[in-house]
């Protein structure tokens, strides 16, 4: 079944662009499969529990409950995105180092891969909760899933599952010496993209009402709900008519950011052992 | 002395950031109470079409998209150029809001089943 396969396609693509580059992130870093596949798994439940309770969910705040979910946890993946980091700008070498001496890197690193496990597991949450709420309906409108169905789906999740899997090998080619800057810029630009997005689902609801003047209209270039238009959305937060407030978060979450990165930058003269 | 007394500037420009920040918070919800008299409109999405396929709305009014899903799978009610995307389970119902246009077409449709498209025209 052919919509099944684009629409599983389309949401696990959507994720599986993030999964890969925290795939990235922490290469090399032990304990890091068990806290990928921990934050997976734990979205994919999560996805099934919002699926479930979507109609209750859209009666609270005045009608307004999916926008002000949405947004609250975009929200905290912004926030895990922005702490991870800063962690990383304060330890990356230390980490690296450890990582050559192995023992304490799991420790270490712990404490960072719990907050991209989150940011992992609120991104299939949000995908999978729309394939489980498309994949139940259909089967419950045509009486009971059937093999075309699970065909479909299947094939949506293997491509899909390619993307994140390219993402990952693509990023990981990357020299080591420039794969810090590289990977942190791309968590940077992620994690502006989910703030704009969680003001897009504010605005929707009604809460902000402030500069909601669209400033800028390019879907006659890149629409974005096209395929090219939705990786860019996913990974820079690409929107073709964004509101003045959306570019406003988005400009001050990549500020904050930067700023925090450099303060709490580790000391570049921190080498006890060298003297 | 003078540290002191710029002290207290600092304090009292920060107490007057503080006033204003709440100022522009209370009007920020004020305006979204004034959303109260917005334009309702009805459309219905059934045999993977949206009934009417056009909407009409004025110019320069908040509207308030009340859109039932009559098809017996969901629907995701999407527009980029009016901004929302919201699902609707399949027989239920559920409300968009839409900030006042400019006169204009303005495209939505449905993204679980892309064909299904529709438009609001403000003349």
């Amino acid at each position: 079944m052919l919509a099944a396969l684009i629409i599983v396609f389309r949401e696990v693509f959507e994720a599986g662009l993030i999964v890969g580059i925290v795939m990235a992130v922490t290469a090399g870093v032990s304990g890091r499969a068990l806290w990928i596949s921990g934050g997976v798994s734990a979205g994919v439940l999560g996805a099934c529990v919002v699926a479930l309770f979507t109609g209750g969910l859209s009666q609270l705040f005045g009608g307004a409950g999916q926008e002000v979910f949405n947004a609250g946890i975009l929200g905290f993946a912004v926030v895990m995105l922005t702490w991870h980091n800063v962690w990383m700008s304060r330890h990356g070498r230390e980490l690296a180092e450890e990582l050559r001496a192995a023992g304490e890197a799991v420790v270490a690193g712990s404490k960072s891969l719990l907050a991209l496990a989150i940011v992992v597991a609120v991104a299939v949450l949000r995908e999978g909760s729309e394939v489980v709420l498309f994949l139940y309906g259909v089967a419950a409108a045509q009486g009971g899933g059937s093999w075309a169905l699970v065909a479909g789906g299947f094939a949506g999740l293997v491509l899909g599952s390619l993307v994140c899997l390219l993402t990952y090998l693509g990023l990981v080619s990357i020299p080591s010496r420039y794969l810090f800057g590289v990977t942190s810029a791309l968590i940077a630009f992620l994690a502006a993209g989910m703030a704009a997005q969680a003001i897009a689902f504010l605005e929707q609801a009604n809460i902000v009402t402030t500069l909601d003047q669209t400033v800028w209209n390019t879907s006659w270039i890149l629409k974005d709900s096209s395929f090219l238009g939705r990786a860019l959305h996913t990974l820079i937060g690409y929107v073709d008519q964004p509101t003045a407030m959306q570019v406003v978060v988005y400009a001050l979450t990549l500020a904050v950011i930067a700023i925090l990165m450099k303060l709490f930058a580790a000391p570049p003269t921190q080498r006890p052992r060298a003297a | 002395m003078t540290g002191k007394s710029s002290r207290s500037d600092a304090f009292d420009r920060r107490h007057l950031l503080a006033v204003a920040f709440l100022a522009s918070a209370a009007q920020l919800f004020s305006r979204g109470a004034s959303a109260e008299d917005a334009v309702a409109l009805s459309l219905t999405i059934k045999d993977g079409k949206f009934e009417p396929a056009e909407l009409h709305a004025p110019a320069g009014r908040a509207l308030e998209i009340h859109v039932t899903n009559l098809n017996a799978i969901p629907s995701e009610f999407e527009s980029g150029d009016l901004h929302f995307e919201k699902i609707v389970p399949a027989g239920k119902e559920a409300v968009v809001r839409v900030r006042p246009q400019q006169p204009g077409r303005y495209t939505f449709f449905d993204d679980f089943h892309r064909e299904t498209k529709g438009a609001l025209v403000v003349p």
